[in-house]
């Protein structure tokens, strides 16, 4: 990393902080146009997938076990299991999955 | 007056501080597994106070990417806030000064403002207040803790949590896409296009940050166009 942590943190929280205050500081009105409510709204979620996959199967030591991780954060997710419980499970069949790979080879 | 908005702040700032907690605990183990340090990964949390902005903002750190990428990264994945800051702004009371306005905007998080937006009078910054100052601890003190136990766990251990990050976003998605279709268009869209660049020639050098960027709002511009959201605030 040759970049500045300390200086993408203040990017970060620069960025995060102006779009916080703007409307806040500068609003009198609400926005009423609801194709600009629902752009808002879809936003996160475009953009949380995009950033999972594909880059969630190179994360780890092999595909297979990143594999594993997807789909087992999948199904926990699909239950409705908390953040932290769903992080975890992924995490656990990772870690499962690279201690057995060796013994299939 | 205003300190009896404060307590109630303080009281229903609670439940949302614990679940900050197993949240940002999730942060601290992810950042540790990037190989930040704890100092880093709590000033993080305490300059941002955002779980989508901040694990992006990782990813991009672990990648790294340009501070172009971490700055449009956050103005995408952020851009909601500027909606919850309309709102609040319509909810003040018309004589709060205005430095409050500033003050305030460091804590609109989605929960946060979820208790704001609840209260059926005026909101008085008291309240506000009294959640931040329960919530914001939480946060930062889950995020000590993750980092802590990642920074003294075994290699071969934080190997494994660099899933943890993907666990979390898919966690936050898929409970909502479940029960609202057009969602779920809109996590399998852009789970298609972001594949689709990493695979075909020439789109594949473009860095992922900017990936991320072009697949947002390309997939969130369509969604809004062809379905747009009925009530207007469907959280």
């Amino acid at each position: 990393m040759e970049h500045n942590i300390y200086l993408y943190i203040l990017v970060m929280a620069g960025v995060t902080y102006l779009i916080r205050m703007l409307p806040l500081a500068l609003s009198k009105k609400e926005i009423t146009n609801i194709h600009v409510k629902s752009f808002l709204y879809y936003v996160p979620y475009a953009c949380l997938a995009a950033m999972t996959f594909p880059a969630i199967l190179h994360t780890t030591a092999s595909i297979y076990s990143a594999l594993a991780g997807l789909i087992v954060a999948v199904i926990a997710a699909y239950r409705g299991r908390s953040l932290l419980t769903v992080a975890l499970l992924a995490c656990a069949a990772v870690f499962v999955v690279e201690r057995i790979l060796p013994f299939l080879h | 007056m205003k300190t009896k908005d404060y307590q109630n702040g303080l009281r229903d700032g609670v439940a949302v501080a614990l679940g900050y907690f197993a949240v940002s605990f999730t942060f601290g183990m992810a950042s540790a597994a990037d190989g930040l340090s704890i100092l880093q990964a709590v000033l993080i949390s305490l300059t941002n106070v955002t779980s989508a902005g901040q694990f992006s903002g990782l990813a991009i750190i672990a990648a790294g990417g340009t501070y172009i990428e971490i700055a449009l990264t956050q103005l995408v994945i952020n851009l909601r806030y500027c909606l919850m800051s309309f709102s609040l702004a319509q909810k003040l009371d018309r004589t709060v000064p205005r430095w409050h306005r500033y003050l305030m905007a460091y804590s609109v998080t989605d929960e946060i403002f979820g208790l704001d937006a609840s209260l059926d009078k005026a909101l008085s910054p008291a309240y506000h207040y009294g959640v931040t100052s329960v919530a914001v601890p939480g946060w930062v003190l889950g995020t000590l803790a993750g980092a802590v136990s990642g920074n003294i766990l075994p290699a071969f251990v934080i190997s494994a949590l660099g899933v943890a990050i993907y666990g979390m976003f898919l966690a936050i998605i898929i409970p909502p896409a479940r029960q609202n279709r057009t969602v779920l268009l809109v996590v399998l869209s852009a789970m298609g296009l972001s594949f689709l660049f990493s695979i075909l020639p020439v789109l594949n050098r473009i860095s992922s940050g900017f990936v991320i960027i072009i697949t947002t709002v390309t997939v969130a511009g369509i969604a809004a166009w062809l379905r747009p959201i009925e009530d207007g605030h469907s959280k």
